[in-house]
């Protein structure tokens, strides 16, 4: 039986010790004060907004829904993590020359969850980009914008460009 | 204070024995809500995201069955093979919060949790499932219909794991239909599952009552009706609705979950009628 109190999280292919953590920490909540990675933003705590979206074993999840002691053993992707060099990926310079971007708190969330649409369907219609980024609120840009870079990183990585 | 993480059901079960008061913890989608809102405070947890054994789901055809794993998430259900042959639990688990919900949140997390809002329950119910039980001591089976026996309450047993449901194929129609204040991220105020086979109409409701509802008396009458026209099924709706017992709460009030049931009831008719 193994006792999770000192638990180890492997986030974007490292090994974090967590140490005298409560038990009831959220993966959200560890992430940003524990191991020093507040790309993840926690604004609703209940898996409503989307800005703390993570990738947990290859799948987009809220990392505030999950017990960060239960993702011990599992593969953790942030978005500190999508280019390992931390040069801006196609997806993030998308987001800054269209204009996706106003206050800023709801974009880690979108940039992973655009990441991982692409990554799973890499010329999605319009209404499959909605569907993909329903679980993510912002509440500055209207959407338009986003849905902007995302067409443009689409055409882009189309044209091989990239 | 522990949170353990078994790989294996048989680990699992043993930790369950020795911990019966521990929260068993499945996509953690209601959990770390209440968690992280300090409605509670968990001791013991053990997680069963890793329980690769949950995860699986198979068809039987010979029995005419499909066996669906308690880990099994919506975001499986609502895509690919298993939406084909349970079309009624792919269109429940496409109405179930955001893809991020999706990818975690599972059918044994919802039978456990056991509201009556949860979107996959009136499937099961329409759909005469079996509910799945182990525990060191041995395995048994439910009925949906006694699994479930009051808001978030379940015929559960300190030590056992829910590990899967069993649900009949074959239906001649299926269609699940939910009402809520929008179109997405949004927790039922109304809803109703409705399936047909050989003429046998079945329809479960949920968020409109303290547990799942078959609308028994509805579904005799209508089974009993030889042709199903416009008339059939705004009567049908109407009396699926007085075999609700809603309330009114800070989500919507139970007159207008009555409507709600009413119409969604109407419209599956007439969706299984048309096909």
């Amino acid at each position: 039986m193994s006792n999770n109190e000192i638990y180890t999280l492997t986030v974007n292919g490292r090994d974090h010790h967590v140490k005298d953590a409560w038990v009831g920490e959220s993966l959200l909540y560890v992430l940003r004060e524990r191991l020093a990675m507040p790309g993840a933003k926690g604004a609703c705590e209940q898996g409503e907004c989307g800005s703390c979206t993570v990738i947990l074993d290859g799948k987009a999840v809220c990392s505030c829904l999950v017990l960060a002691a239960s993702a011990a053993g599992r593969e953790i992707a942030t978005v500190e993590g999508l280019n390992p060099d931390g040069s801006l990926t196609d997806v993030q310079q998308a987001f800054i020359e269209e204009g996706a971007v106003q206050c800023g708190f709801c974009t880690p969330g979108l940039v992973v969850a655009v990441h991982k649409l692409l990554e799973e369907n890499p010329s999605p219609a319009a209404v499959e980009v909605k569907e993909a980024l329903s679980g993510n609120i912002c509440r500055c840009t209207g959407y338009g914008r986003i849905f902007a870079a995302v067409d443009a990183v689409v055409a882009v990585r189309k044209s091989g460009s990239r | 204070m522990a949170v353990m993480t078994p790989t294996r059901l048989d680990d699992a079960l043993e930790m369950a024995a020795g911990n019966p008061d521990a929260h068993l913890l499945s996509g953690g989608t209601d959990f770390m809500v209440e968690v992280n809102f300090n409605h509670r405070k968990p001791v013991d947890v053990i997680s069963l995201a890793r329980v690769d054994e949950l995860r699986q789901w198979s068809e039987d055809r010979g029995a005419g069955t499909i066996f669906v794993g308690a880990g099994v998430v919506y975001a499986e259900m609502e895509k690919g093979p298993l939406s084909a042959l349970l079309p009624a639990l792919a269109e429940a688990a496409r109405t179930v919060g955001s893809p991020q919900i999706r990818a975690a949140g599972t059918l044994g997390g919802n039978l456990g949790t056991c509201s009556p809002a949860g979107d996959g329950l009136p499937v099961l119910s329409a759909l005469d499932a079996q509910v799945h039980l182990a525990s060191t001591g041995g395995t048994r089976t439910v009925p949906f219909s006694a699994f479930m026996t009051g808001p978030k309450k379940n015929d559960r047993r300190p030590g056992e794991i829910i590990t899967g449901v069993t649900i009949p194929t074959g239906d001649d129609f299926q269609g699940y239909s939910k009402v809520g204040v929008r179109n997405a991220m949004v927790i039922s105020i109304a809803s109703a599952c409705l399936s047909v086979r050989d003429g046998r109409v079945r329809v479960a409701l949920g968020s409109v009552g303290p547990v799942i509802i078959r609308a028994t008396a509805a579904e005799e009458w209508v089974s009993s009706v030889p042709v199903v026209d416009a008339s059939v099924a705004l009567e049908f709706g109407e009396r699926v609705a007085t075999e609700s017992r809603p309330i009114d709460d800070h989500r919507s009030t139970a007159a207008y979950r009555r409507h709600a049931v009413s119409v969604i009831s109407r419209r599956l008719l007439e969706r299984s009628n048309d096909r």
